[in-house]
């Protein structure tokens, strides 16, 4: 087995994973920087069109405490603090870098220019025009990785495990994608930015390599992850007609800065039926305004692919085209033309608030493991804030990068070849090259999609996840039958099955914590328990024995500040 | 599901590992207006052949720029060029080296790794 060693393994290349690299190699350690995809591409970051919110008071008065209010409200009750706090914190000395880096955020009057964005009190959110913060944010960050010779960069590379010995993170076991071939990777800490799991759900706008590994890998090394339940379905992705060439979450942007009619099928304003008011603003909460619209389905109220209308009809082609200059032209490409036609929007998959339990200093509860950007839970609780999502990539980057490479500068490597051939025969001897199995691990992925968006997605009952998760578990058992081929290199089902394997434990871990918290709060609505109940004021915590997940609950982390 | 007749479109892919001659498989894909190349192929490897190699990261945003091949003899994103409703080609790029299918060594040397 190939071998390559490294001080600090960092699991993803997004933004999390190239800014944790920037630090650990600042801190003064060898870096090696792995993606499935390629280095700096894959990942949400890069599909990001809209806005970073930070408390720059650049647009107007704003302060990390109202920042910081703004997101515990936001969170129902269930953010962790200390995450929270951090993420406000340090926000801001993260955009000004990426300034310096050279990320052109769009800028008025000389000054970073900021919008609101639903949730937020102020002007908060800077981005880059025309839609295009994450492929800006990305870039730079690309250019920065690629300055550091301390940085090896490993494109196409798939981590399946992380090894553990006597409690510590020794370093991992990678699928070459290339060559099909599983390889060894001695370090003295790994991070965990591999992204959240919106894949595991039919309806998504997220890129294709977001299956939940960092939490299936998280569960196995032995540390704990926390509010699993908590998927966040934007409400408004594209559905209908037919658009490529543009992130479906689009939709948002256009929402902050020409407003738009949000219609159901019936061409009627519906959200403030629902307890909120829009009224042809962009005020309504994501979750709500996905509740909303889904019921509006369900009442028969939906357009002829399940969603709503999102209406500009009422605008001029100057304003739009003042707006947002090139995009309209790639709307038209796809026979687009906002001044005649309503789109159709619906909820889909965006971003998971749950993730791998970590403290301040984006620590694992095993020694040398480190976890960043979404992959991490409890910043955001029950409901993430709009703009959230980059900052935290940033902070938490910055954080584990710079906390791992200090922790390896003070240790030796304790890797151990005995284990990582162990565990990789063991790994390679689960597969079978052919089996009487017609079903294909990419077909059961497309199977596992559908069921959890029917059965764990933005409506849920007790019933509904009972039989989620028992599917889940015969996938579990008819993993070890589904056959990978003998193809090399470039074996793609081989591939599958390990992303298979990763997001049946994700999506068990998703099930498991949606069937505990029997009440509906933020993103995690129960038809079946509709309110929200005080005394589940607290957050569910996993950890794996073997294949099975336990789960406790534990705080409240959102509680009353002493 | 609509009750409108089903069109389908045909895909002519090329498949091969470096050394070998390599074929074209015709597959029929159910087609709808607007859909790309890669919704096609996409839907290939689950319903049909799952050992089509193909490259993507992004699904259809085209911010990841890895998704490229040859499409009837012309460079593009497969997330972006639109499926014609009769055959489509589709190829290796012919400029890098060939890994299988329609997947090619694109990376720069500087961001590829061998032990």
């Amino acid at each position: 087995m190939n071998r390559f060693v490294t001080d600090v393994l960092v699991v993803g290349a997004g933004g999390a994973g190239m800014y944790a690299s920037i630090a650990a190699a600042r801190a003064g350690v060898s870096v090696l920087l792995l993606d499935k995809g390629q280095v700096g591409r894959g990942g949400a970051t890069i599909m990001a069109q809209m806005t970073v919110a930070v408390a720059l008071s650049e647009q107007e008065p704003d302060s990390v405490e109202l920042h910081f209010e703004d997101t515990l409200n936001a969170g129902r009750g269930l953010c962790d603090r200390e995450l929270s706090r951090l993420l406000c914190e340090e926000g801001p000395a993260r955009i000004r870098e990426m300034d310096e880096w050279g990320t052109r955020w769009a800028r008025e009057n000389g000054h970073i220019k900021q919008e609101r964005a639903p949730g937020h009190s102020v002007k908060r959110c800077c981005y880059v025009d025309f839609l295009n913060t994450g492929p800006a944010v990305a870039a730079t960050l690309r250019r920065k990785v690629a300055e550091l010779p301390a940085i090896r960069r490993m494109s196409n590379f798939a981590v399946v495990e992380i090894l553990v010995r006597d409690g510590r993170a020794v370093g991992a076991i990678a699928l070459d994608l290339v060559t099909s071939e599983l390889v060894g990777i001695e370090a003295k800490a790994v991070i965990l930015a591999a992204g959240g799991l919106t894949k595991l759900f039919a309806r998504n706008s997220a890129s294709a390599n977001m299956g939940g590994e960092a939490y299936a890998l998280a569960l196995w090394a032995g540390a704990e992850l926390i509010d699993m339940e908590f998927v966040q379905f934007f409400p408004i992705g594209h559905l209908a007609p037919r658009l490529v060439g543009m992130d479906p979450i689009m939709w948002d942007p256009f929402r902050y800065k020409l407003g738009g009619k949000l219609l159901n099928g019936n061409f009627e304003e519906f959200i403030d039926r629902y307890g909120s008011t829009d009224f042809g603003k962009y005020n309504a909460t994501r979750d709500v305004a996905a509740y909303a619209i889904l019921k509006e389905v369900e009442a028969g109220r939906g357009t002829p692919h399940g969603g709503a209308y999102l209406d500009f009809r009422h605008l001029a082609d100057k304003q739009l085209r003042a707006a947002f200059g090139p995009v309209i032209d790639r709307l038209a490409t796809n026979g687009i033309d906002l001044t005649q036609t309503p789109v159709e929007v619906g909820p889909m998959a965006h971003y998971h608030m749950g993730g791998v339990r970590v403290d301040r200093k984006m620590r694992t509860r095993i020694e040398g493991l480190y976890a960043a950007g979404e992959a991490v839970g409890g910043a955001n609780g029950a409901n993430r804030l709009s703009g959230n999502a980059i900052t935290e990539a940033l902070v938490f980057g910055q954080l584990a990068g710079s906390h791992a490479g200090q922790y390896a500068q003070s240790i030796a490597s304790r890797w151990d070849a005995a284990l990582a051939r162990e565990r990789s025969d063991r790994l390679s001897g689960e597969q079978k090259a052919r089996s009487d199995s017609a079903a294909t691990p990419v077909a059961v992925q497309a199977e596992l999609q559908q069921l959890m968006w029917e059965k764990a997605g933005p409506f849920r009952t007790g019933e509904k996840l009972t039989a989620a998760l028992a599917r889940i578990e015969q996938m579990q058992r008819q993993l070890p039958r589904l056959p990978v081929g003998t193809d090399k290199p470039f074996n793609l089902d081989l591939q599958d099955w390990y992303e298979l394997r990763a997001m049946l434990m994700s999506a068990r871990a998703v099930v498991e914590s949606a069937l505990g918290r029997t009440e509906s709060r933020g993103a995690h609505q129960r038809e079946d328990c509709p309110a929200p109940d005080d005394a589940l004021l607290k957050n569910q915590i996993l950890e794996s024995i073997g294949d099975e997940i336990r789960v406790r609950w534990a705080g409240p982390m959102g509680g009353p500040e002493p | 599901m609509s009750g409108a007749p089903i069109k389908t479109a045909i895909l002519r892919v090329w498949r091969g590992v470096p050394g070998a001659a390599g074929r074209y498989d015709d597959f029929s894909v159910p087609y709808e207006d607007g859909m790309s190349v890669l919704d096609a192929l996409r839907w290939i490897r689950i319903h049909l052949d799952s050992s089509l190699a193909i490259r993507y990261s992004c699904i259809n945003a085209n911010a990841c720029k890895t998704c490229m091949a040859l499409v009837n003899g012309a460079v593009e994103y497969t997330c972006i060029a639109k499926l014609s409703s009769s055959v489509t080609t589709v190829e290796p790029l012919p400029k890098r080296p060939l890994i299988r299918d329609l997947v090619t060594d694109v990376l720069q040397d500087e961001e590829k790794f061998s032990a």
